[in-house]
């Protein structure tokens, strides 16, 4: 079955040339890194964290959102998901393998990185969220290799099969809960040190998961014969409208909190996000981006008129993706830092060098996500080559494949 | 660390159990305190520092001087990159919680000495995924193994003091002077303050003690009620950066 990813058009090769060549660039801003140090970031002494954990932090709410089709699916027999499950587990792994991935490029010393598990300590967050990860990718590789094989020889799936499914639903929480709890159980970040962020992290994952899912559908429509069916796609809309609602309401709590309670080391972050401090001013454009954004996804996905008219779904589901990224991917863990301990405000952006490393393990998830869906549709015989309907018929009387 | 936790959680465990949690609302029963709830037989390293007699030596660092040349910390040059161990800092921003616009001019408009709190209960050690951070169970100095660091600066998030260091860069061409006597660092790793265990080793005092012309630096055990650090923080007044967070730590400002 896997040998399906090796086999395509022309259009599928230059695609994976492509992406090869964005990794192939990166990796040389990686090896720069490597030789120099993490000196050829834009990090420092005050902001220790950037975009790199920023990209970790939201890729795994990309990960755990595959749940919002598994769920329902197989948890309350939601049909219209049958096609979906896989496509949502299969979205999982690459990004928990990019997850990972950010993690070891933001470490100082790499080739260390199996003293994790040669000290194993239980104290530490950061234990127990490789633990969860792990976990998580073992169950979805599993789990989408045994549905998809089965489905290609026209069986049932194995019955051992559905407990790991079952606990993977729970695990899909856990990954971001634990992930919240890197942050939240810090009491020197007055910013991240809240109850709420764990619920808002997952609230917002299962906004931009769904809404990612959404575009992805649309996008496999115009490359393959795949239509995930208009009930499907309406019932995503549905679930990232409701996270959406609830992401931001939660936003607003935070807000109500930090500014009535009046107290200063929990405002100053907020500050720093929304008008700026000390004069500085980097993410203030963003978070009101991040913000505008919001409200016009809102107002999109409420409007039932709006949701169900694909062009527009598509435009809400974009701004409800950017926007999320923006605050987890950009805002999020800078604002953490930001005052610092001695109060002070310094200035971090990724450097070019940053981005281009980021760039590489964004490529890395898109060329296995490109191989993953292309078994997938090789094996339901949904593969469509750009060139004549004659070759599409000819592919649909050998199904077998 | 990691012992005293799980001891914690084992003894509010235990005793949740028998008195349903009437422990766990309330103070931790296992080492808050190192007066009351340790052993007085365990030492534990402090310092205290008169503020007093610091501040009448306005731009003196001979401290920040004699600890980064023996420790053979890098000067960087470069705010953003720099390593610290102990140095200064003005008094709002090492205290912010204490500070306010009519304190004395005296106190307001002065540096403070800061280094790593040496906490009894510290968040860096907490964090730490893989134990290259630890609080030394003889004596309580908060320990750092740059072999095993991972360089992952979880450990800088969770300090509340910024007393961690990472090595963005390769420090060594940065060290004016190699002691031979003392390990240089890789990039990559986190380093700080280590109350001078080397020296301790050898029966000296820690470098910044020895060498403040005001004699403000006062290090001791104090858990010995007779020592000379227990005495002066008996008969004065004296503060500690951001207790309220809960890390207890070891470094006494007297005011
Ligand atoms: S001051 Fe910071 S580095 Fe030092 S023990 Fe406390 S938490 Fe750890
Ligand atoms: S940077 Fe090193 S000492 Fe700090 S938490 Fe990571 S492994 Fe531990």
């Amino acid at each position: 079955m896997l040998e399906k990813a090796i086999t395509g058009d022309k259009r599928y090769w230059g695609w994976i040339a492509f992406v090869l060549m964005l990794i192939g660039t990166g990796a040389i801003a990686y090896l720069r890194q490597l030789d120099q140090g993490l000196t050829v970031t834009g990090l420092s002494r005050d902001v220790s964290w950037g975009f790199y954990i920023a990209q970790f932090t939201f890729l795994v709410g990309v990960a755990a959102s595959a749940v919002m089709v598994v769920l329902p699916y197989y948890l309350h027999n939601f049909k219209a998901f049958s096609k979906l499950t896989i496509l949502g587990e299969f979205l999982a792994v690459p990004s928990v393998i990019m997850c990972m991935l950010f993690i070891v490029v933001d470490m100082g010393q790499p080739f260390r990185v199996q003293n994790v598990m040669l000290y194993p300590s239980l104290n530490s967050p950061m234990f127990w969220d490789m633990m969860s990860l792990s976990g998580y990718l073992f169950l979805n590789v599993v789990i989408g290799y045994m549905v998809l094989s089965s489905e290609k020889k026209g069986i049932a799936p194995p019955k051992w099969i559905k407990p790991f499914i079952i606990i993977s639903i729970p695990w899909a929480i856990s990954i971001h809960t634990v992930t919240a709890f890197l942050y939240s159980g810090l009491a020197a970040r007055p910013f991240w040190m809240t109850a709420v962020l764990a619920p808002r992290f997952l609230a917002s994952a299962f906004a931009a998961g769904p809404a990612l899912l959404i575009l992805i559908i649309f996008l496999m429509r115009k490359l393959t014969r795949f239509d995930a069916g208009k009930e499907a796609i309406q019932k995503l809309a549905v679930i990232a409208t409701y996270a959406m609602c609830i992401n931001v309401f939660l936003v607003l709590m935070e807000v109500f909190t930090t500014f009535y309670s009046g107290m200063p080391e929990h405002m100053h972050h907020f500050e720093f996000l929304y008008v700026g401090l000390h004069g500085n001013n980097t993410l203030v454009p963003w978070m009101w981006l991040s913000s505008a954004l919001a409200v016009v996804a809102l107002v999109l996905l409420l409007t039932p008129k709006f949701r169900k008219k694909e062009v527009i779904l598509g435009f809400a589901c974009i701004a409800v993706f950017v926007s999320i990224w923006i605050d987890k991917g950009l805002g999020m863990i800078v604002a953490g830092f930001t005052p610092s301990q001695m109060g002070e405000v310094v200035d971090y952006w990724p450097t070019l060098n940053e981005f281009m490393v980021s760039i590489m393990v964004w490529g890395i998830g898109l060329l296995i996500m490109s191989l993953l869906y292309k078994i997938i549709f090789t094996v339901r015989g949904e593969t469509k080559p750009a060139l004549e309907a004659k070759e599409d018929k000819k592919e649909l009387t050998v199904p077998s494949n | 660390m990691g012992i005293d936790r799980r001891k914690f959680l084992t003894i509010a465990g235990l005793t949740t159990l028998t008195t349903l949690g009437k422990t766990v609302l309330g103070s931790s029963p296992a080492g808050h305190d190192p007066i009351e709830t340790g052993s007085q037989a365990v030492k534990r390293l402090a310092m205290a520092i008169d503020m007093q007699k610091c501040r009448q030596n306005e731009g003196c660092v001979e401290c920040t001087k004699i600890c980064h040349k023996i420790h053979n910390v890098p000067d960087i040059g470069n705010s953003k990159e720099e390593i610290k161990w102990i140095w200064k800092e003005n008094f709002e921003a090492a205290f912010p919680n204490q500070h306010h616009d009519l304190l004395e001019d005296e106190i307001k408009n002065n540096q403070v000495v800061v280094l790593c709190n040496h906490c009894d209960d510290p968040p860096c050690v907490k964090v730490c995924p893989t134990q290259s951070t630890w609080k030394r169970e003889s004596d309580g100095i908060v320990m750092m193994d740059m072999h095993r660091c991972i360089g992952c600066r979880y450990c800088v998030a969770g300090c509340p003091y910024g007393s961690r260091n990472f090595n963005f860069r390769d420090p060594r061409p940065f060290i004016k002077e190699t002691n031979p006597e003392y390990p240089t660092r890789t990039k990559g790793v986190v380093e700080k303050c280590n109350f001078c265990a080397e020296r301790l080793a050898d029966g000296l005092l820690p470098a910044c003690v020895d060498i403040c012309p005001e004699k403000a630096l006062i290090f001791g055990n104090i858990n010995d009620p007779k020592s000379e650090i227990r005495q002066i923080l008996k008969s004065r007044h004296s503060i500690r950066r951001k207790p309220i967070l809960g890390t207890n730590p070891q470094i006494y400002y007297l005011v």
